[in-house]
């Protein structure tokens, strides 16, 4: 692993450490500890209410922890600035509206905040870096469109350039496939497989185990606000795990694909006719 | 940037400097426009004029102060305005969100039901307005595990009504015959007690108020995001908020204090410049200050041209912002979503 930040040699790496995490007055999660690295997607799977946002929101700083750390790069993050945290971490919100008619060039333009000085205009690099994310993410074509006026999936590709243009070496993704179709779920999966080949570690959550199967290389259950597994998905995503924690019966199986390709699938068993 | 956009910004300089050559020539003693060019060439060091020195009097003397009050008046309304609507990521909020016109009204009629002095007068609207919003704020601080935008805009409104009450109040109890209209007129808005001295302090004022404004265009723009997405792009939002307030307000309260209250601009001006520019406040910024400076110079020489009484400005500028607004509404697509 490159210890290109020069901290006391500690790897580039996005961490928690015993946290406890919730909002004010309710606490949501406790005794949280797990790793991502550069260059690896990990997925985090749990049930509604769980305390997957939550828990990211607090691994970004948006929240203060209830107990525990969170590091980044071996740091406390709660003593760094915000543009520090947001050079090393990226955020994709769920795909959402946005306020304003903002073109999708300009709301690409805005991951570029972290990096410009406090009274200082996007410049022609930052433009240039803006390009190059929305030209990776394959919507070029959408660049000047108005962000309000897309579709959801086009929305959240563009998030996610957003997240390339800020330039940080951890992204983390709230449900980044939700609300889009069967295709452009997949497409965005492919995305990210895409990123983690260049050296970006990828942190989402997800609803569906079979996407867990297509993209992760670790994954994190969680549930009730514990971590109840984490690690390798062949080892983790196992029948009697998601039993475990969706509380419905499900049926783990290989299926073969052309070229002797094999890969896994989760079923439910309920509605078997 | 498209190619148009630096053409309409021209447009939009020359549109104003007509609109400004216009107030000066307009009036109940209208000047012809080479008149109007000589006197001002001798003014700035050039030949005599060689005019009657009445003309002098009325271009430099009365509608000078009043034309550069209704340039800096109308700018700092719609620039505040812009600003607002970024920060509350709506179109439809105004400068005096935060209740600084209900604290400005509150100091003026206070000022003129102790029957001080003019300059007194507009002391006490400028730090009745301040004095307003720095409340709402504390308050907005104060409460814990809401939207902050959405405590603000609350206490605002709530703040606003209780010193709306007080206006009320103190109008009830004013003398009827001396303070009442005075308290009316203020009220409605007007640049006709306008002093060149009330120029040099508001005028500083506004420009204090711009330049946060301005430097910061760029992280108002992330504002206009998610409160958590600003954050998670590098943006301290309580800090950046704080300084927008206070920019937008020292530029309302300035404003306000000049020329009494003067609605429509701060709300209808910025959703014209955003038709024009799009949403980017790096040039929605410039262009409401354009336009609302040319706006309430025209809408002030209508004032008092278009009868023998001085219409009021806040009057005026409703009954030509409401129909134009409502124009906009119906046919506009890029403004808003």
């Amino acid at each position: 692993m490159a210890t290109d930040n020069g901290e006391k040699g500690v790897a580039v790496s996005l961490a928690a450490e015993h946290l406890g995490f919730g909002y004010r007055d309710r606490r949501v999660g406790s005794d949280v500890t797990l790793q991502l690295e550069p260059g690896e997607v990990l997925c985090l799977l749990g049930p509604n209410g769980s305390g997957k946002t939550t828990l990211f929101k607090t691994l970004l700083g948006l929240l203060p922890p209830q107990e525990g750390l969170v590091l980044i790069n071996g740091r406390d993050s709660s003593t760094m600035e915000r543009d520090a945290v947001a050079r090393e971490i990226s955020y994709v919100p769920q795909a959402h509206g946005a306020f304003f008619p903002y073109t999708v060039r300009e709301m690409v333009l805005m991951g570029r905040t972290a990096h410009l000085g406090l009274f200082t205009a996007p410049s022609a690099r930052d433009h240039a870096a803006a390009a190059a994310a929305i030209e990776r993410m394959g919507i070029t074509g959408l660049a000047d469109e108005i962000y309000t006026q897309i579709s959801g999936g086009e929305r959240q590709l563009a998030l996610i350039a957003r997240a390339l243009a800020q330039d940080a070496r951890m992204v983390v993704m709230d449900e980044p496939t939700a609300n889009l179709d069967f295709g452009n779920q997949v497409r965005v999966l492919a995305r990210i497989r895409a990123l983690a080949s260049d050296g970006i570690g990828v942190l989402l959550s997800t609803h569906d185990p079979d996407q867990v199967f297509l993209c992760a290389d670790r994954v994190a259950m969680l549930h009730g606000g514990r971590l109840v597994a984490c690690g390798e998905t062949e080892s983790v995503m196992t029948a009697a795990q998601l039993q475990k924690i969706y509380g419905i019966p499900v049926s783990v199986t290989g299926v073969s694909l052309q070229d002797g390709v094999s890969r896994k699938v989760c079923l439910p068993l309920g509605l078997l006719r | 940037m498209t190619a148009r956009q630096p053409l309409m910004l021209l447009a939009a300089v020359a549109g104003l400097l007509g609109m400004v050559a216009l107030a000066f020539s307009i009036g109940r003693y209208p000047v012809a426009f080479p008149d109007l060019l000589r006197v001002l060439w001798s003014w700035m060091g050039g030949a005599p004029h060689g005019l009657d020195p009445t003309v002098e009097t009325v271009l430099l003397q009365i509608r000078g102060p009043r034309v550069i009050a209704a340039l800096l008046v109308g700018a700092a309304l719609a620039a505040a305005g812009a600003a607002y609507q970024n920060l509350f990521r709506n179109p439809l909020v105004s400068p005096d969100i935060l209740g600084v016109s209900a604290g400005a009204a509150v100091g003026a009629v206070l000022g003129i039901f102790l029957s001080l002095g003019i300059v007194a007068i507009q002391s006490m609207a400028l730090a009745g307005g301040l004095a307003a919003v720095a409340m709402v704020y504390v308050v907005a601080r104060a409460v814990r595990g809401h939207d902050p935008l959405l405590v603000l805009v609350l206490a605002g409104v709530v703040l606003g009504s209780l010193l709306g009450a007080f206006v009320a109040l103190m109008k009830y109890l004013a003398d009827p015959y001396n303070q009442l209209p005075a308290i009316t007129f203020w009220l409605l808005g007007s640049l006709a007690s306008v002093d060149p001295r009330d120029l040099w302090v508001a005028g500083p004022l506004m420009l204090a108020g711009l330049l946060p404004l301005w430097l910061l265009r760029w992280r108002i723009n992330v504002l206009s995001l998610d409160d958590e997405e600003a954050r998670a792009l590098g943006v301290p939002t309580v800090r950046i908020r704080l300084a927008v307030i206070v920019g937008a307000t020292l530029m309302t309260s300035a404003a306000v204090a000049i020329s009494g209250v003067i609605g429509w601009i701060g709300l209808v001006i910025p959703h014209f410049a955003r038709l024009i520019t799009g949403p980017d406040f790096s040039r929605l910024l410039p262009v409401s200050v354009l336009l609302g400076a040319g706006f309430l110079v025209a809408v002030d020489t209508l004032a008092r041209s278009i009868a023998n009484i001085e219409v009021p400005l806040g009057v005026l500028t409703a009954f030509i912002g409401t129909p134009l607004f409502l124009w906009q509404l119906t046919t506009a697509r890029r403004g808003w979503q």
